[in-house]
């Protein structure tokens, strides 16, 4: 299998880890979740760094993101899957 | 990837490794004469017999006046549990004053160890230097004829802290930390892990990984206390300038919970802590996983850990912090290949290949494994080589 693009911890999670540099939008991503070695592929949508998230599913306003398969924050913007998922669209519910 | 994945290459069934075994049973890893200021005034003399005598350390620092109370007793702690690791095979320790530098002397002393104290005051630095330079040659001398002899792995104690953090931290260096803890604590080291305010948004995980119910709600009442004496009475804003901070941000992370679950990683998944010790406190109950209530700022954490007795520390880091100890030796891990490649001589063991899916956990906790006992035997960290001394006290609250 050639190197994943993405990596998710948990089946749960709604947001993925992007793990190569310079990843450009566009690009057709493989991913592989650590914790099932489920692969999926998935279609970037914009240019995403190497360590920030993409939705790999649609994400509403006020939705809960879920990453280790537990509650990191929620969506103060909406973001489609293969997006960018960082903290312009994404706020902790703490402070 | 079958092709590229490399196996998990067992951690052998007798660990062991060469360090020095103390008076009072510790084995250290590093043989140090530490010379040792008891406050701010006395850096400059400690510097001084340093320079005098080569291969000395001095351990320069920016407190030790006018504190009272807890934050005293913090103090105290921490230069005693310093010069008590057993990486320090004698320490000379100055102060400006007799009082006070005799009670880390003593303090130092009850572990059995060479240790002298000397006052300014009455004599001046030249004078002062000059006794404490004639000690710490007889110490430094004493102590490179101390032999290294064999010791089990369970005579290791190895602390954990990661920094600069990225969401590679949480997908590869935490867990290989976490592995190694889950293949180490089973054969009886002492483990440490921290951070009280890196821990928000996964207490309730934290607080399931205590060994029982009385464990878990002193963590409970450590994290609350935080959250209440330090985030609620000073914060001015939500945080997001500090928790996650820039660099964090920079690497992906974008929550306080998002660093937080990545943190807990390096709990690995099966050891349990046993007890909640207070900063710099020495653990008491036996082998096993402990958390200690630290700030999340590198030096100061490693600082206390060290003050605590722990002599390898673990350091996972995305996107680069280049922290040591001068007196522990802090092994580096990341897993943030642009980090390997754009300051790898910080890095020692290089954990990417999780990323690629080449190495797996299993794999890279063994690597760490023997990355933690080529270091115990004496193999020089980054952070060594490159000259990095952090030594920072925790400071409770305003002198007096």
């Amino acid at each position: 299998m050639p190197a994943p693009h993405f990596l998710v911890h948990s089946p749960r999670d709604n947001v993925g880890v992007i793990v190569v540099e310079g990843l450009k939008a566009g690009t057709k991503m493989l991913g592989v979740v650590t914790e099932t070695d489920e692969t999926r592929e998935l279609r970037a949508r914009h240019d995403i760094p190497i360590g920030h998230k993409v939705a790999i599913k649609p994400l509403k306003k006020g939705d809960t993101v879920i990453k280790y398969g537990e509650d990191i924050g929620k969506m103060v913007a909406d973001a489609g899957a293969g997006e960018h998922v960082h903290v312009h669209n994404l706020k902790t519910k703490r402070w | 990837m079958a092709a590229k994945m490399s196996k998990g290459k067992r951690a052998g069934s007798n660990l062991k490794f060469n360090g020095w075994r103390r008076e009072n049973g510790r084995v250290g890893v590093r043989n140090h004469v530490v010379i040792l200021p008891l406050d701010d005034l006395s850096n400059a003399a400690c510097e001084a017999v340093a320079n005098n005598i080569k291969g000395t350390l001095a351990l320069p620092h920016a407190y030790g006046r006018l504190q009272f109370g807890a934050d005293l007793d913090l103090h105290f702690r921490t230069l005693i549990g310093t010069g008590s690791n057993p990486n320090v095979a004698a320490a000379v320790v100055i102060g400006i004053e007799d009082g006070w530098t005799k009670r880390v002397v003593d303090g130092i002393a009850a572990t059995g160890k060479p240790v002298a104290g000397f006052g300014i005051e009455g004599h001046g630095d030249i004078a002062t230097v000059a006794k404490a330079s004639y000690k710490a040659k007889d110490y430094l001398q004493w102590a490179s004829e101390r032999p290294r002899e064999e010791c089990g792995i369970a005579d290791l104690w190895v602390s954990t802290k990661c920094g600069e953090s990225d969401t590679t931290t949480g997908l590869a260096s935490c867990p290989t930390v976490g592995n190694m803890y889950d293949k180490l604590i089973p054969r009886g080291i002492h483990g440490c892990f921290g951070e009280t305010s890196e821990i928000t948004g996964a207490e309730h995980i934290a607080k399931s990984r205590a060994v029982n119910a009385k464990v878990g709600d002193k963590w409970m009442r450590v994290f609350q206390a935080y959250q209440d004496e330090v985030i609620e009475a000073h914060k001015v804003d939500d945080l997001s300038d500090s928790q996650p901070t820039k660099g964090n941000i920079a690497g992906g992370l974008s929550t306080i919970e998002e660093k937080a679950l990545g943190n807990l990683e390096k709990i690995g998944r099966k050891c349990k802590f046993i007890e909640v010790l207070e900063p710099a406190e020495s653990p008491k109950a036996g082998p096993g996983l402990y958390y200690m209530d630290t700030s999340s700022a590198a030096a100061e954490c490693v600082t206390l850990m060290a003050a605590a007795g722990y002599a390898v520390h673990t350091f996972p880091t995305g996107q680069g912090n280049v922290i040591g100890n001068p007196i522990v030796p802090v092994i580096k891990i990341s897993g943030n290949p642009r980090t390997v490649r754009t300051m790898g001589e910080h890095i020692d063991l290089d954990v990417s290949g999780i990323l690629r899916r080449e190495l797996t956990l299993d794999a890279a906790g063994d690597a760490l494994i023997d990355m933690v006992v080529r270091t115990a035997n004496g193999r020089l960290t980054a952070a060594e080589a490159l000259g990095h001394r952090e030594f920072v006290m925790t400071k409770l609250y305003r002198s007096a």
